[in-house]
């Protein structure tokens, strides 16, 4: 049983690494490791300068 | 590559492994393990390396006899192994030399947005969504004309010694040089003549990639209620999640994507009874230059839009349903394990006179499978965007050539789904209307009369195969993408669903195509306004203002200028009597191939300018191949003395007979010949443009290499090395060593440094 979760666990984890759902924890321990004293930007706003920064620096899909 | 100079590195070696630390309170950065290959990997790897060469040989020799499609399958899967095992980890011990202990831009930048250590696995998801298209998928449905071997072989040799060779040293270049981008690479490695034309030979083949992508779109949709209706309500889908993630629940990318996908499913069902109505038929029929101009203004409004209200939704929609349509197919080939219809190789292959592209087997066969085997445009993922994300440089191998092996996989599913079809069905939807009459009594006479092996077809056969995938008709439904459905719709109705599902399923998978051909039309929209504002801001003048990208309007303009630019090709294609996609389909493989000769003369060079002339077969030979196939093609393209091949010669035969009042070729008036001579022209001359500018850039690079044979020194472009002070595991399994380092790290204290968002800890 132990096992079933765990693997289920790390398709979760995969998930939603590859889809984005865990980019915010992500970047939030990312600050709280660089810049501690520094407030960190809400999940709202998070994504907000995610898509500024797409927008200013597209990536190609290829064919 | 130097050593780091700090002096807090260090070795230890402790077997056949070595620990590298670069701080002496962190665990090892790296590993280097020099352990030989077990006798148990070398069984299992004799066993692979037999196992493929029994498939290779069923495929190729087994004449006359029914040859099912795991062969294919397992031929495939086999060599990708042997190639990856040996031949990729030759190029890594011999030119790449990864240096774990030395950071990627993604540990030096690190902001946890764009610029982010990503774990090896996620990144070979992330990297994969990007490089596959619809390319892999039409290309070698187009090139079944030929018969399924030449196809099988190039696929699956053109990826492992060309394709993946690509891949894998661009990102390694790259990566080494703060992740630039293949322009920047071009005219720093090249000078600026060379670079120059580089950076216009990639835009230029960006609008070609574009419009021809868009061309089979139309080609998939045009007079089909049903498909319009679905691809047009993933507008409204996509519209709704960007709102969602923005207003509602933001960073809920999975649910919202499977909501997403729900919706889709249900489009996609509940267009069989639009269909039905008659105001479904009324709104949702469009003809191929209606459809043109919906994706022209799509395009554009997509191109202004804020991302996230249309790019990024539809960008998660499409990555979902590339990587579970994709699964679902390899999963229904080797449930149903199809028969193969499809010769070995037919007799279009030495004439040259097949209906679905002009040409003999070299050099079209190449140019037209394209992407499955070697694709320039993923040089554009390999630099800039994938290094921003790799962790260590020992994954690289992974990320670039096992990324490009999986692609080729996808082209050999292609291929096999179109080559499970009835012969006489397949050229009946891929020659074009102007051969087949465009009703299935003609197009029964005429491939009748084609004279391939099986027994000939009825007019009713073609209509009762269209009402079964429910359309009206499928007679020279060109572009590749309907075949190949129909193909996907034969394999997945036989294992998920009976008959009653087939015509879901067509439509599944045509809405499938479309969806990420739409993205791939606005993402690359997007890239290529970005190079022209770049490219026009360095003419200097008032043109320098575009170098702001915050300016709306010059931002505008530039949109306008490349959708103008794809859009005039596509409205030519779609107007054009010989049929689009014959036409313009060649070049855009010419146009892909030539991009992969610009990658690989940077890549060449840059091997050469190392001093590692000794290795530069690797990318050379490729190099030499590639050269070889694309300029013969374009030569014939621009020469030919064959109308049906040459774009020059039909160009002169159609003004004389425009000028004498007279029809030419298959034009049935007089306004047929004048877009004939117009088409022929455009389509001409950028011929010669792609061919000039590669032979520049070609040229440059040779100079370049001579210079740096002669001379032994050229100052080393690589950026300067800083020490790492993160750890990842290389490959795609985690070795005994790794295991343990992880494990220090892992014990570490939160606020040490460590790769972000790696592992599932």
């Amino acid at each position: 049983m132990g096992r079933v979760a765990e693997i289920g666990r790390q398709i979760g984890w995969y998930w939603g690494s590859l889809m984005g759902d865990n980019h915010y924890r992500r970047y939030v321990d990312h600050r709280r490791r660089t810049h501690p004293d520094e407030p960190v930007l809400s999940e709202r706003e998070y994504w907000r300068m995610r898509h500024n920064v797409t927008e200013a620096n597209p990536h190609a899909r290829c064919c | 590559m130097t050593a780091p100079s700090t002096s807090d590195r260090t070795e230890e070696t402790r077997g056949d492994v070595t620990y590298i630390r670069t701080a002496k309170d962190l665990p090892p950065v790296a590993i280097i393990d020099r352990s030989p290959i077990t006798t148990k990997h070398k069984i299992v790897f004799a066993i692979i390396a037999v196992l493929g060469a029994v498939a290779w040989a069923i495929i190729a020799f087994f004449r006359g006899e029914t040859i099912n499609a795991v062969w294919f399958v397992i031929a495939a899967i086999c060599t990708y192994v042997i190639g990856f095992r040996f031949y990729a980890r030759l190029i890594e011990m011999n030119i790449v030399k990864p240096r774990d202990d030395n950071a990627t831009p993604a540990e030096i930048f690190d902001n946890g947005t764009d610029y982010m250590p990503t774990d090896r696995r996620v990144l070979f998801g992330h990297h994969f969504a990007a490089i596959a298209g619809a390319g892999p998928l039409v290309g070698p449905v187009l090139a079944m004309q030929m018969g399924y071997l030449p196809g099988t072989i190039w696929i699956i040799i053109g990826a492992v010694f060309a394709g993946c060779v690509q891949d894998f040293l661009v990102l390694s270049i790259s990566t080494r040089r703060r992740g630039r981008s293949l322009g920047q690479m071009a005219r720093d490695e090249l000078g600026a003549i060379g670079g120059a034309a580089a950076i216009i030979g990639v835009l230029a083949i960006m609008v070609i990639l574009l419009a021809v992508l868009a061309l089979v779109v139309v080609g998939a949709l045009a007079e089909s209620p049903w498909g319009v209706f679905s691809i047009a309500m993933t507008i409204p889908i996509a519209l709704f999640m960007g709102l969602y993630l923005r207003f509602l629940r933001p960073g809920r990318v999975s649910e919202v994507s499977l909501i997403g996908v729900a919706l889709l499913l249900l489009a996609v069902a509940s267009g069989g009874w639009v269909a039905g109505t008659e105001w479904g038929t009324d709104w949702f029929t469009l003809s191929k230059v209606t459809l043109s101009w919906c994706i022209i203004i799509y395009g554009l409004a997509a191109s202004i839009l804020p991302v996230w209200l249309l790019l990024a939704p539809r960008d998660y929609l499409s990555t979902f349903m590339k990587v579970g349509t994709i699964a679902l197919l390899a999963i229904g080939i080797l449930l149903a394990r199809p028969i193969m219809e499809a010769p070995a190789i037919s007799s279009f292959a030495g004439t040259g006179t097949g209906p679905v592209f002009a040409g003999s087997l070299f050099p079209f066969l190449f140019i037209t499978i394209a992407c499955g085997a070697l694709s320039g445009f993923h040089a554009l993922i390999s630099s800039g965007t994938t290094p921003k994300l790799l962790e260590k440089e020992s994954q690289m191998r992974l990320i670039g050539y096992g990324g490009m092996l999986t692609e080729s996989f996808v082209a050999i599913m292609a291929l096999i789904t179109a080559a499970i079809l009835n012969q006489h069905l397949y050229f009946t939807m891929n020659a074009p209307a102007a051969q087949t009459g465009a009703t299935a009594q003609t197009a029964a006479e005429y491939v009748n009369g084609l004279g391939l092996s099986g027994p000939p077809i009825t007019a009713q056969e073609i209509s009762s195969a269209a009402e079964s995938v429910g359309e009206e008709s499928i007679v020279s439904r060109t572009g590749g993408a309907p075949t190949l459905a129909f193909g996907m719709s034969e394999v997945l109705h036989s294992v998920f669903g009976g008959a009653s599902l087939k015509a879901f399923w067509y439509h599944f998978a045509i809405m499938f195509e479309a969806l990420f051909i739409l993205t791939t039309v606005d993402a690359g929209t997007r890239v290529a306004r970005f190079m022209l504002s770049d490219g026009l801001s360095n003419l200097g003048g008032p043109l320098r203002k575009l170098k702001d990208p915050s300016w709306r309007i010059g931002a505008w303009i530039c949109s306008l200028l490349v959708v103008a630019g794809w859009g005039s090709i596509l409205i030519m294609g779609v107007t054009d009597p010989l049929g689009g996609i014959n036409t313009l389909f060649p070049l855009f493989g010419i146009a892909n191939q030539l991009l992969a000769a610009i990658a690989l003369t940077v890549v060449t060079v840059v091997v050469i300018k190392k001093g590692q002339l000794k290795w530069a077969w690797v990318p050379g030979i490729p190099l030499l191949w590639d050269l070889v196939v694309t300029l013969t093609a374009s030569w014939q393209k621009i020469f030919s003395a064959d109308p049906k091949l040459g774009y020059w010669k039909l160009h002169s035969i159609c003004s004389a007979a425009q000028e004498a009042g007279k029809l030419c070729s298959t034009a049935k008036a007089p306004g047929d010949v004048e877009k004939i001579v117009r088409n022929t022209f455009i389509q001409g001359s950028l011929s010669i443009l792609f061919a000039v500018l590669v032979v520049i850039v070609f040229i440059a690079g040779v100079i370049v290499a001579v210079r740096a044979i002669r001379g032994g020194g050229s100052a080393s472009t690589e950026d300067e090395a800083i020490p790492s002070r993160i750890f990842g595991p290389s490959g795609l399994i985690t070795t005994k060593a790794e295991k343990e380092v992880q494990k220090e790290w892992d014990a570490l204290p939160k606020s040490a440094a460590k790769s972000v968002g790696t592992g599932a800890h």
